[in-house]
């Protein structure tokens, strides 16, 4: 008796026409996609993409190479060579950042002391050979002076939640 | 539909014009052929672009049930992306197999996208709009849409592969399985028109009523059979075991590439388009308004309205384009059917309740209920 329910209750189609119901009031939701290369997400002033190494503004490196980033670092992706200069200060001569190893997990900023290697907000960038995902001081540096304003101005934001 | 008679009398005098000069000059087989170019290129190249803009609306349906957007890039909200995939697919190299047979190979295709368009002949648009009027169209139509098969099976064979040669088998087998209960549908509707032409069919529905005199009223679950079985013939989802792209791939036209699967891509929108035109004609009155009759000649004077109320081509696409409609939304919808479950739904519950209500149609037609049988 309940099987022949069952079959006259799937001969109404119910079932169907309650899937078709689901999709039909979808249709006409409001579509949430966005258009990326033309409409950009907010970014988050925490945004933590590629990586820079900052100055101080009279043009001096922050970095002590106190190498707390390097230990901290979970993925062991930073490496770091160090050495007194002449005027008795310790400084880095090696500083690199492995992209391919990296998992952003920012740890190496909230380490560092003195503010020196942070996150940007930048997550466009690629590589087009080997190596090129292979950020030394040089490189690191260059990104942390190009940047520095939207660097500084994202840190700033952030600075009452620190 | 006084204005288009007028415009078509009046491009039929400009076309005397030009006959009188050149036409009469060309050998008397050459003007029938043109003749006949003519009309099939009247009917082919709309139908052409519908497939190619039924490509973009199913992107764009389904996108919108997802809660996507669909294309977008190409033109103005997308919408010259079936130009750009035409293209895209028309300079694609056309591999053939070195084990295939390449004759057969290359004729498969057209073999399944011929009976699509072929059918198209006996399509009435309006009353006496129609290419050939056919006395048996409806068994022209049931044989064509039988023949298409033969593309897919050829298709399957010739690749000289085995997994194309097995989505063949498939196919084939839901496709022969499906017209079973579809030619039952058929023969309700034969019983309640009593014509196997379809402009008479379409005209036997005609009444007072309007939409309550349409077919679908007391040939309902027919109706209901017979669209769902023209989703399976065109093996378009929830049937669509033979291509099933999220699990094998495309099926017996595994080994196509290039404009050889344009092709039976263009056959499977077009066989699309033509059940949904023989649906809106079998059950949902064809050219004819959905307005009581009263309504019709209440406003025939109003200009615009007038037409658009009466009867006319526009109701005929309107009614195409809810079953195309439906097509994507089914698509959308519903998850694929198991093969078995495909096979058991044709033979065991839809061939027997087609039979069931060719009976409860005898009698509706004996006692002329809801209008029938008094033709």
């Amino acid at each position: 008796m309940s099987g022949l329910i069952r079959f006259l209750k799937s001969l109404s189609l119910k079932e169907l026409l309650k899937g078709l119901g689901v999709t039909g009031r979808y249709f006409f939701a409001r579509k949430f996609t966005l258009q990326y290369p033309d409409d950009k997400t907010p970014l988050s002033p925490r945004f933590r993409g590629l990586h820079a190494l900052r100055r101080y503004p009279n043009g001096e490196e922050r970095c002590i190479a106190c190498k707390l980033c390097e230990a901290v670092c979970p993925a062991l992706a930073i490496t770091i060579e160090s050495e007194q200069r002449e005027d008795g200060s310790r400084r880095t001569t090696r500083y690199d950042i492995d992209l391919t190893k990296c998992i952003f997990c920012g740890y190496c900023e909230e380490s560092c002391p003195v503010d020196s290697i942070v996150e940007t907000h930048i997550f466009e960038y690629y590589g087009e050979k080997k190596g090129d995902l292979y950020m030394t001081k040089e490189r690191l540096l260059a990104v942390g002076d190009k940047y520095e304003k939207e660097i500084a101005a994202a840190r700033s934001q952030d600075a009452s939640y620190r | 539909m006084e204005w288009l008679n007028t415009s078509i009398d009046w491009v039929a005098l400009l076309f005397q014009e030009w006959v009188v000069t050149y036409y009469h000059m060309l050998p008397d087989v050459l003007q029938t052929v043109i003749w006949i170019v003519l009309k099939i290129v009247v009917i082919m190249a709309p139908l052409m672009l519908c497939v190619a803009y039924l490509t973009l609306a199913e992107r764009k349906i389904i996108g919108a049930m997802q809660v996507r957007m669909g294309p977008t890039t190409v033109g103005p909200r997308g919408s010259l992306q079936p130009i750009a995939d035409a293209v895209k697919l028309m300079f694609k190299e056309i591999i053939i197999p070195t084990g295939a047979n390449k004759y057969l190979f290359l004729t498969a295709p057209l073999l399944s996208l011929g009976p699509a368009l072929a059918a198209w002949a006996v399509i009435p648009f309006g009353d006496g709009l129609v290419l050939a009027e056919v006395n048996a169209a409806l068994l022209y139509v049931l044989a064509l849409t039988s023949v298409g098969v033969y593309g897919v099976i050829i298709a399957g064979w010739s690749s000289n592969s085995k997994y194309a040669l097995l989505g063949t088998m498939r196919s084939a087998a839901q496709i022969v399985s499906y017209e079973i209960a579809m030619g039952f549908a058929l023969v309700g509707v034969l019983i309640a028109a009593g014509s196997l032409n379809l402009g008479e069919i379409v005209n036997s529905q005609r009444g007072d009523l309007g939409l309550l005199n349409w077919f679908m009223i007391p040939l309902f679950p027919l109706f209901v059979i017979y669209f769902i079985s023209g989703v399976a013939e065109t093996n378009r989802a929830p049937f669509d075991v033979a291509e099933g792209e999220s699990e094998i791939v495309a099926g017996f036209h595994v080994d196509y590439s290039g404009m050889a699967f344009a092709v039976f891509f263009l056959a499977e929108y077009a066989n699309m388009i033509l059940i949904a035109a023989l649906t809106a004609i079998m059950f949902m009155g064809g050219w004819l308004s959905m307005f009581p009759a009263s309504w019709i000649s209440a406003v025939a004077d109003v200009p615009v309205v007038g037409t658009l109320v009466g009867d006319g081509i526009h109701w005929f696409f309107a009614k195409m384009s809810i079953f195309l409609f439906l097509f994507l939304w089914f698509r959308a919808t519903f998850p694929r059917y198991r093969y078995d479950q495909i096979m058991r739904l044709g033979w065991k519950i839809f061939i027997p309740i087609t039979i069931v209500w060719l009976l409860v149609v005898g009698i509706f037609v004996l006692q002329g209920w809801f209008g029938l049988g008094s033709a």
